[in-house]
């Protein structure tokens, strides 16, 4: 495997793994504030559709991207209502919102499915033309790459350097508490969902637009659940899945890598890598992991008397 | 009514109750009530469980909204609607159950309560603050810490270090003894007393008539909703107050059984090196080495968090033996089921019912066959006798004289209802072996004594008990047997004539290790 | 509900129950189907059409009718397979996945077995229907029960990786030469297929899916199992104490509901298409969650919500068929509906959870 190969698949994990770790950045401030969303797979097909469509419309990836981001807060709004305006069950309303998203993503990206986009530019870091093995057309990476360090810092920072951070963590710990000390659960939980949205809403434009530039039915293949399996792989602290998302982008990039290699896998086969590794992730570290969770993850705030 | 010739320094009350009403589906929880708190004294509210003295001061904190009634400090009338708001007033409550949060720091939790927490936090200034305040009354914590890692005690000045460091001037407690050993207890009353003499105005809320003896100068007493007085300490007496708490006199309690047969019947527990692996911040137990006999009851005491619930679930085995060998009735029951134990003769009647014994959606009939399935299950399990189950519930109600509906779902019961199901589910098909975890915690007077009256006969008739309770009233009176749990190991054994309260006490908080182990 | 046999509901009391029921359940449809009419207004298509469309194709011909059964075959399965675990309060959404597998491990059996009669190979071909499905749920049984994983996530990847599975197979070792543009295992022996019904394609599938509704039923209101299994979802910790073997029960309940998924995956194969293809199912599986949601666990509501959601599912057909529309537009009118009874909770039919 030469040097070449090797950067290739970290190029590749690279790019497969920043729309993962916007995803997980998003599914953490939600599951801080006590919320599993499982919609987010449905989530962000219809941010990936949206934001293609209207890149395809306006012939700008930047609006592109804004526009996904927009719909990603818009779709989370909505399973955000059902949760916590409704207080319906957290597992249902997920589900339901993604079998929406499913749908609606269909609908949106209809007439899109073979369009041919400007997708975000990509360059190289200033100073990695020093190195002369990283100055390599594979280690140009486009900007929701390079903010993808930047933002998982203000995730973390927001959540344990705030004051609103420390509400929303009382908040996913225990709301009564939260509330009896002055703060309101529900706006708190709609502004995690927001924000987690809007997350969302970058994740898919990534995948959509800076990374595959297609649209497909169904193409986030289940990045939603990955997503919710590295926050507890991470256990919800927004640096460490940085690790997680590396990882799981680079198993996908593995598999491309083994069918370059000439080696003789199915690619069926390897399309059960990552789900797979997940899951032995899950397996192996899914114990000790349970006691560092929200403790009031996946209930529903009843409100007082 | 209050005497206006009284101890406090300032005649006029910080803050007034007048003719405060609150009803719950079903209860009278207050009536009209008035109550008077001043500054720098302390002020009991005393009164047995459900006398309505929390539901009053909820009110005061906003918790809860009086059906009538007025509120006022400083003499100006003011409408309390959310606990913000009472903090806003300087009033500030610490729950029985503590509102911390335990995977928080002890900075985090008490920064939530700041009123003006600036938005990007600053650690340090925070810390250098809660170390002041905690130098000043002798409250010292480590703000680093997270509250999981702290013991009961440590985590009430927690509490009351959020309460002072958020400019509460109106401290209540409630029932902040509960959990404390009596010489922690001690301390407690110290801080308080401290507190008094720089103008604080402390409500305890308790139960308990010795420590409002102690430490309180007013004292007012409810009844069933009402303030059935109010008295100075010099004018109280425990005499004057128990005529204040109850208004009939309560059957006293048969302790003095028959003496159980003879100590050649085999043993009904034996655990040898018993110890647990727990998960997460549970207590793990280690060198447990107990025995049961017929007609015995061995109380267990602890503080709550060091192994006496542990024990329990052992002994049913909810809680699996990591090490050592359990025998139940002479034979090894280490690795076996729940069910076979509970076949084999052994009962469990655990605190809080509707969480731990019962579902609540299902009706009292079906809840009492649950830990009996197999004896009335017909071919093979295909149906359900619904009637030989009616029949025996019917029967084991009247044996026990409680009258508790049959076809309605658990969770309309009362507590006390709820747990006399319980105790006729476990005890009427004649189990030799029972495990009382907390069975009267929660439970109003009446509840408690019969649930106790039942384990007393079941003694009678030649069944071991295990009790394990917070109250050490209760343990005293009904044990033949102490044990004492700390840190998950059983730290001393005694008869309960041989020792007192405050040296258990001692034991229970790890002060002293006992000269007196039974192998 | 309680099974105390002197308790029995007078006749009216049950027809203005069932009466309040099915009045609830209109209401719903109507503004499910409002609000999807709606959003294919905004996509530029003709929503009454749609409906007249689709009523006119399922009610109206014998033909229509028939097929709207065949679909609702499958989705009394997956729709059980949920039900089952639900119970005791776990949460299957892995049915898809457990549908794959029984269909894999099932016609293995049919490819592997070819001189097997009919009476010897249909009942062998749906154990082992049933056999993978369970075994594809035993794994997330084992986690859940030993309380390290929430089922909830294990089954959904399980999902991702079943049909890639099945498609590997299909590829590989069990790819019918000659096919080269749909690939897909050989024909089945005509040992191995499922009888229909007369001259439509309603298969065998139809009786097993309904004899397990019966059998649910009795089972829960019943036995000393359903008994317990009911303790178990209304408060595991009282059941544990009363000493029912909670995690037995929690695996078994998992297994059984991959089973039952399993066996709807072998006799949609079997039965209404003789081959296995990749990608067979249309979301059987999650379909199955939803209308198990919406039948709040009743056997009789899952028969009706299967059929009405199968009746919504072949307009969407229709709707791909006339109206140039994704085949995942159907997905929308489901999740609306659930959306309806997820915010008016007073609506969904009483079931066990609160």
């Amino acid at each position: 495997m030469t040097l070449l190969s090797l950067l290739g698949v970290v190029s590749s994990a690279i790019f497969s793994g920043a729309s993962l770790l916007y995803a997980t950045l998003g599914e953490t401030i939600n599951e801080r504030a006590g919320i599993v969303d499982l919609a987010l797979e449905g989530v962000l097909l219809v941010s990936a559709a949206t934001g293609f469509a209207v890149t395809v419309e306006t012939g700008s990836p930047y609006l592109g991207v804004l526009a996904a981001m927009l719909a990603g807060a818009a779709i989370n709004l909505l399973f955000g209502y059902l949760v916590i305006g409704r207080r319906a069950n957290q597992l249902a309303s997920g589900l339901a919102v993604m079998f929406f998203g499913f749908g609606l993503s269909a609908l949106i990206g209809r007439d899109y499915t073979s369009a041919r986009i400007n997708s975000l530019p990509r360059f190289a870091l200033p100073g990695t033309s020093l190195i002369p093995a990283l100055s390599t057309s594979q280690f140009k990476f486009d900007p929701l790459i390079y903010l993808a360090l930047p933002v998982t810092v203000l995730v973390w920072w927001l959540l344990f350097h705030t004051r609103w951070g420390l509400g929303l963590r009382a908040v996913g710990e225990n709301a009564q508490t939260a509330f009896a000390a002055g703060r309101s659960p529900q706006r708190i939980q709609y502004q995690a969902i927001i924000a987690s949205g809007l997350l969302a809403g970058m994740a898919a434009a990534h995948l959509s637009i800076a990374w595959t530039m297609v649209w497909g039915e169904f193409m986030t293949a289940g990045r939603g659940f990955i997503a919710v399996a590295l926050v507890i792989f991470s256990k919800w602290h927004p640096l460490r899945a940085i690790a997680g998302a590396l990882l799981f982008g680079g198993a996908v990039a593995f598999q491309l890598l083994m069918q370059a290699s000439g080696i003789q896998i199915s690619p069926f086969l390897l399309d059960t890598t990552p789900y797979l590794l997940t899951l032995i992730v899950l397996m192996a570290w899914g114990g000790t992991r349970r006691h560092a969770a929200p403790a009031s993850l996946g209930r529903v705030y009843q409100g007082t008397e | 009514m209050t005497d206006p010739t009284s101890v406090s320094a300032s005649p006029a009350p910080l803050a007034s109750m007048r003719a405060i009403s609150k009803s719950f589906p079903g209860v009278l929880a207050n009536d009209r009530i008035d109550l008077d708190i001043h500054a720098s004294e302390i002020h009991a509210l005393l009164g047995e469980n459900g006398a309505g003295k929390s539901t009053l001061m909820k009110i005061l904190y906003g918790f809860y909204r009086a059906d009538s009634g007025e509120i006022s400090m400083h003499g100006r009338p003011v409408s309390i609607f959310s606990p913000h708001e009472a903090r806003a007033m300087h009033i500030g409550m610490v729950f029985q159950d503590l509102a911390l949060i335990p995977a928080f720091t002890v900075a985090e939790n008490i920064a939530l309560f700041l009123p003006h927490l600036p938005a990007v936090l600053d650690a340090r200034a925070i810390e250098s603050r809660i170390n002041e305040m905690a130098a000043r009354y002798d409250l010292q914590v480590r703000p680093r810490a997270l509250v999981s890692q702290l013991s009961i005690g440590e985590q009430q000045k927690v509490e009351i270090l959020k309460l002072l460091l958020s400019d509460a001037r109106l401290l209540i407690l409630d029932e902040p003894t509960r959990v404390l050993a009596p010489h922690e207890v001690q301390a407690l009353f110290r801080v308080l007393a401290s507190l008094r003499r720089d103008g604080f105005a402390i409500v305890l809320i308790t139960h308990k008539m010795k420590e409002v003896l102690e430490c309180a100068d007013r004292i007012s007493v409810l009844r069933g909703g009402r303030v059935a007085g109010t008295l100075t300490r010099a004018e109280a007496s425990e005499a004057r107050l128990l005529e204040l708490m109850f208004d009939k006199k309560l059957p006293p309690l048969q302790t003095q059984g028959p003496t159980p047969a003879g100590t050649e019947a085999r043993t009904l527990l034996e655990l040898r090196d018993v110890g647990t692996q727990a998960v997460g911040a549970a207590p793990t137990l280690s060198g447990i080495n107990l025995r049961l006999a017929p007609g015995e009851i061995v109380g267990v005491a602890g503080v709550s968090g060091n192994g006496q619930r542990e024990l329990g679930d052992v002994v049913l085995g909810i809680e699996r033996c990591a090490a050592g060998r359990k025998f139940l009735f002479g034979q090894e029951f280490t690795r076996r089921s729940i069910r076979a134990a509970r076949t084999a003769g052994v009962a469990y009647i655990p605190e809080s019912p509707l969480a731990l014994a019962a579902v609540p959606w299902m009706t009292v009939l079906e809840n009492m066959v649950l830990s009996r399935t197999q004896v009335f299950a017909r071919w093979g399990g295909l149906r359900m006798d619904w009637r030989a189950a009616r029949s025996e519930a019917r029967l084991g109600l009247e044996r026990f004289g409680y009258s508790v509906a049959l076809d309605v779902p658990a969770r309309s019961l009362s507590g006390g209802n709820l747990q006399r199901m319980v105790i006729v589910r476990e005890l009427a098909p004649g189990p030799q072996l029972i495990v009382a975890s907390y069975l009267t915690r929660g439970l109003d007077v009446h509840s408690a004594l019969a649930a106790r009256q039942a384990l007393l006969a079941a003694r009678a008739q030649g069944a071991g008990v295990l009790l394990i309770s917070e109250d050490l009233e209760e343990l005293f009176a009904l044990s033949d047997r102490l044990v004492v749990m700390f840190a998950g190991r059983m730290v001393g054994e005694f008869r309960p004539a041989d020792t007192t309260p405050y040296e258990v006490g001692r034991l229970m908080t790890g002060a002293e290790v006992a000269h007196d182990v039974h192998p | 509900m309680t099974s105390i046999p002197d308790k029995r509901p007078s006749l009216a009391a049950w027809l203005v129950k069932s009466g309040a029921v099915v009045l609830r359940y209109l209401a719903i449809f109507v503004v499910a189907f409002t609000l999807f009419g709606i959003i294919l207004w905004i996509a530029g298509k003709d929503p009454w059409l749609a409906i007249r469309d689709t009523l006119t194709y399922t009610l109206g011909s014998g033909r229509g009718l028939s097929e709207v059964v065949v679909k609702m075959t499958p989705l009394l399965l997956t729709a059980l397979a949920v039900a089952v675990p639900s119970r005791v309060m776990l949460i299957n959404i892995g049915s898809e996945g457990q549908l794959y597998m029984g269909a894999c491990l099932g016609t293995w059996v049919a490819l592997s077995f070819t001189g097997l009669p009919a009476w010897v190979m249909l009942p062998f071909m749906l154990f082992m229907g049933a056999m993978g499905g369970a075994l594809w749920a035993l794994v997330p049984a084992i986690l859940r029960a030993r309380g390290l994983v929430n089922e909830t996530i294990t089954t959904l990847l399980l999902n991702y990786v079943a049909p890639s599975l099945v498609t590997f197979f299909i590829y590989g070792p069990w790819r019918s030469p000659g096919n080269s543009f749909y690939p897909q295992t050989p024909d089945f022996v005509p040992a191995a297929r499922l009888p229909l019904l007369g001259d439509t394609r309603i298969h065998l599938g139809l009786v097993v899916g309904l004899v397990m509704l019966v059998l649910y039923w009795l089972l829960m209101k019943y036995t000393r199992w359903g008994l317990e299994m009911r303790a178990i979802g209304g408060n595991a910790q009282a059941a544990k104490r009363s000493g029912i073997p909670v995690t037995t029960y929690l695996i078994l309940a998992l297994c059984i509901g991959g089973a039952l998924a399993g066996v709807a995956g072998i006799a949609e194969v079997a039965g209404a298409h003789g081959r296995l293809r990749p990608g067979f199912s249309p979301g059987f599986g999650y379909t199955g969650f939803l209308i198990n949601w919406l039948a709040g666990g009743h056997p009789l509501g899952i028969l009706v919500m299967a059929f009405v959601v199968a009746l919504i599912t072949s307009g969407g057909d229709i709707l791909q068929i006339n109206q140039g529309l994704p085949f995942a537009v159907v997905d929308i009118l489901l999740a609306i509906t659930l959306f309806v009874v997820l915010a008016r909770p007073a609506l969904r039919l009483k079931g066990k959870r609160a």
